[in-house]
């Protein structure tokens, strides 16, 4: 069933029953109290499309109150100390090890409390699927342009939303103070040291004293279950705000405007989905937690900072920051006026921040170089963005080699390949894969905004040959019905923007750098069909 | 992540506390209460005693290792002669002295490096690389012994390790911890291995049997440094073994582990198949009914 956003809310009158008494005598109490009909009304009629990518932001969501419920549940059980204590649990290659209490209390949730490690498991694959979800659901919204205007503010929020999963995530995963973790957060300290003037206070600041110090547990629990949560849930609370107030975004089709939302409303039919959905999602993080293994932390030890394994890596949303230190060059670091400049650290961070920050500030960036001060409602297909789709595939691709770089050393003794050799592989894609995928994306969308003109104008190639009275053969195309033709011809044409002087009659060097950058955006472009052609094409 | 690219190839390798030497005094013939040659004799006599006691005592405690070598047999040593001669010559010379820049000498390597080389499959070579490559063992296990046998006859070095170490009932936490320490650098902290420099690495451990990580803890093979009986005493190396083992015979807690490969394997996971099968929930659900 869809409906549209502007049609008014009908009154359904029924016989009423013993039970719809009660209910009816309930909701007006209630009502009268607390005025929620007002909200009910509002909330109920609130139109949610029904394309399945738009579902990718409920994903995180229910992961995250997943997380919640399972993580409350860790609480109890979990002592955030590092005091000194012997291990005498169930695990017997940990015995009589001295280890800190967080330790050996994340080893009694996994072995010794029915249900703890199901748990366990279930907290931290939630928190994976968490991150992934978000980090799918924006690049949903940035491939089909859905940040733009009035989303802008929205899609900050949002991406403020990623870091503070992102830094969840890694306090969680520092709490066991298990020997991985443990080695992770020497990596962190080794960045932050890296800071130049500044770095050696902010790290003995975190750690209270030289790494690894004695109070870290207890302050990342605090951050980690107090702090970071009530932000996350105050942002959360904005970011739906915003999609309630915005209203959502829908692809072009028959009967969908820029002035309304055709999709479902909440009450009754999406909340059912909704509400089965978040039971579906529980259902697969339950069952993945209670079949794979996840940080098993009774094989990695106690943290000791003497020890290091093979193959430690940070959990999958830190690995892009890993892997930019693996791919650093060797040498990067030098002495300058009695200071040690740790370049191989400071690039990293550099790199780091620049990425995010353009991730984060697209929307305002897109928007002053299209000039483009309209709502837009409809979202784009990322083939009729050609340009935003280009720089949108270098991104991934720039995160995505970084990514890879933090599973070299995987990668060499899987595929019988040297490590050197990986590294220096992803050296090079860093730089070049980006600009390859930024020219091959936005030749290929630009292909396919071709044929999409071609088949809207001329129809499908039916395969049917057909010999004309004077020998002549042709092939029969189908035309497209005028529904499926809207999708295909519906999108924004943009042209570069003109240089115009301002009001003192000069033209300002901000202005032709935007105007560059205009042109770099929409030189090359294929105009939506117009209505005369389409009358024209209708004679072939 | 560092990693170490400690070399140390096998002619190297060999336990010095192992090579003893022993010096012969001769008799001194005495006619009178003094001979001008009696001073001579004694501090003869002294370094023998002082020499033949440090002997015994620094190799009693690579005395473990070997046992089993001493109960060699001629027969099989001549065995092992000819099975060398006719697999193992081609490279590292008749007399197994090393081919200089082909395969290092034999002198001193002992039983427990052919065993370990042989056994595992390692040796005979297939062919050059950054490191001997495991392959179906080529040889049973008395051709095995036979060649350990001959190789231990050329020279002392380190033998066939005592079965009493190898039976995997002993600590568990002190052999993790051991572990932890000294082998989860290159090896993996759950031993499944990992990436060295150009090309080597240090294979993963699981199925390894118990006399194998005891032989190639006293030899170093490939890349692996040597851990002597002073550096890890040969009961925590039955420690460690108890821990491999323990990690053999008892599956994950959790369920299916991924390959002990940790985060990377976690996260592929869950973006393959943990969003994978989220996507698949919301295409089916969003799906218009027919």
């Amino acid at each position: 069933m869809t409906v549209t956003a502007s049609r008014p809310v009908e009154a359904e009158v029924e016989p009423i029953s013993s039970g719809g008494k009660f209910t009816t005598a309930a909701a007006n109490y209630i009502d009268e109290r607390t005025s929620i009909s007002g909200l009910v009304k509002e909330l109920g009629r609130k139109i949610f499309p029904d394309h399945w990518s738009f579902m990718l932001g409920e994903v995180a969501l229910y992961s995250f109150i997943v997380i919640l419920l399972s993580g409350t549940f860790l609480t109890f059980f979990f002592q955030p100390s590092m005091a000194e204590v012997v291990y005498h649990g169930s695990y017997v290659p940990l015995k009589g090890i001295t280890m800190s209490a967080a330790y050996s209390s994340t080893l009694n949730i996994s072995f010794d409390i029915r249900g703890g490690l199901l748990f366990r498991q279930v907290h931290h694959w939630a928190a994976l699927l968490f991150i992934a979800a978000i980090g799918l659901h924006m690049l949903r919204v940035f491939f089909t342009g859905a940040f733009r205007k009035p989303r802008e503010i929205n899609w900050f929020i949002g991406f403020v939303l990623f870091v503070l999963a992102m830094a969840e995530g890694f306090t969680g995963y520092s709490l066991p103070d298990d020997l991985l973790s443990g080695n992770g957060l020497r990596i962190i300290d080794g960045l932050i040291k890296g800071i130049p003037v500044v770095g050696t206070w902010i790290s003995y600041l975190l750690f209270g004293g030289e790494f690894p110090g004695n109070k870290l547990v207890a302050e990342f629990y605090s951050i980690h279950i107090l702090l970071l949560p009530a932000i996350l849930v105050a942002a959360l609370g904005v970011h739906l705000l915003l999609m309630v107030v915005n209203k959502h975004t829908q692809f072009a089709g028959p009967g969908r405007t820029n002035d309304n939302v055709v999709g479902v409303p909440i009450l009754p039919v999406f909340a059912a989905k909704a509400g089965g959905f978040f039971f579906v999602i529980f259902g697969v993080i339950v069952l993945i937690a209670s079949l794979f293994t996840i940080n098993p932390i009774w094989t990695y030890g106690p943290y000791d900072p003497s020890p290091i394994s093979a193959g430690t890596q940070p959990d999958w949303y830190i690995g892009f920051a890993d892997g930019a230190l693996r791919l650093v060059p060797p040498g990067w670091e030098f002495v300058l006026w009695g200071h040690t400049w740790s370049f191989n650290m400071i690039s990293v961070i550099i790199v780091l921040v620049v990425f995010l920050g353009l991730v984060a500030f697209y929307p305002f960036i897109e928007g002053w170089v299209t000039g483009d001060k309209r709502e837009h409602h409809i979202t784009d297909r990322p083939r009729n963005a050609p340009t935003r789709t280009a720089i949108g595939a270098a991104g991934v691709t720039f995160y995505a080699v970084l990514w890879a770089a933090a599973s070299s050393d995987l990668m060499a003794t899987h595929f019988k390949i040297t490590l050197e050799g990986v590294i220096h592989t992803l050296q090079a894609l860093l730089i070049l894969g980006p600009i390859i995928a930024y020219h091959v994306t936005k030749r290929v969308c630009l292909a396919l905004m071709k044929k999409d003109r071609e088949i809207a104008l001329h129809g499908y190639e039916s395969g049917r040959i057909v010999r004309l009275p004077g020998g002549e053969y042709i092939e029969v195309h189908e035309q497209l019905s005028d529904y499926e033709r809207w999708r295909l011809v519906s999108y924004e044409d943009y042209t570069p923007l003109m240089i115009r002087p301002n009001r003192q009659g000069k033209i300002t060097g901000a202005e032709r750098f935007r105007s560059s950058l205009s042109r770099w955006f929409f030189e090359d472009r294929i105009s939506p069909i117009t209505k005369g052609e389409i009358e024209q094409g209708g004679h072939h | 992540m560092k990693l170490t690219n400690k070399e140390l190839p096998q002619h190297m390798a060999k336990n010095s506390s192992t090579a003893t030497r022993r010096t012969r005094s001769r008799l001194v013939k005495s006619k009178g209460r003094r001979s001008p040659l009696a001073t001579i004799a004694l501090i003869v006599i002294g370094l023998v005693t002082t020499g033949g006691a440090y002997a015994l005592f620094s190799s009693t405690a690579s005395a473990e290792t070997q046992s089993s070598s001493a109960a060699a047999n001629q027969s099989s040593v001549d065995a092992g002669k000819k099975l060398f001669a006719a697999n193992c010559a081609t490279c590292h010379g008749l007399s197994a002295e090393g081919v200089n820049g082909v395969a290092p000498s034999l002198y001193g390597v002992g039983a427990a490096a052919v065993s370990f080389q042989v056994g595992t499959g390692r040796m005979p070579l297939a062919n050059q690389g950054p490191q001997a490559e495991q392959k179906p063992v080529q040889f049973t296990d008395a051709q095995v012994t036979a060649m350990a046998d001959y190789i231990a006859s050329l020279s002392p070095g380190p033998g066939i390790p005592a079965k009493k170490y190898l039976g995997g009932n002993d600590d568990a936490a002190e052999g993790a911890e051991l572990f932890r320490v000294n082998c989860a650098m290159c090896h993996n902290v759950a031993g499944a291995g990992g990436a060295l420099t150009e090309g080597k690495f240090a294979p993963a451990l699981s199925g390894v049997s118990a006399e194998h990580i005891y032989e190639a803890m006293v030899t170093g093979p490939q890349n692996m440094p040597v851990f002597n009986d002073k550096n890890i005493t040969p009961a925590q190396k039955a420690d460690i073994i108890t821990y491999l083992k323990y990690l053999d015979k008892n599956p994950s807690p959790g369920g299916i582990d991924l390959g002990n490969l940790g985060p990377v394997a976690e996260g592929l996971f869950i973006w393959i198949f943990g969003l994978g099968a989220v996507v698949g929930v919301t295409i089916w659900i969003a799906a218009k009914a027919n």
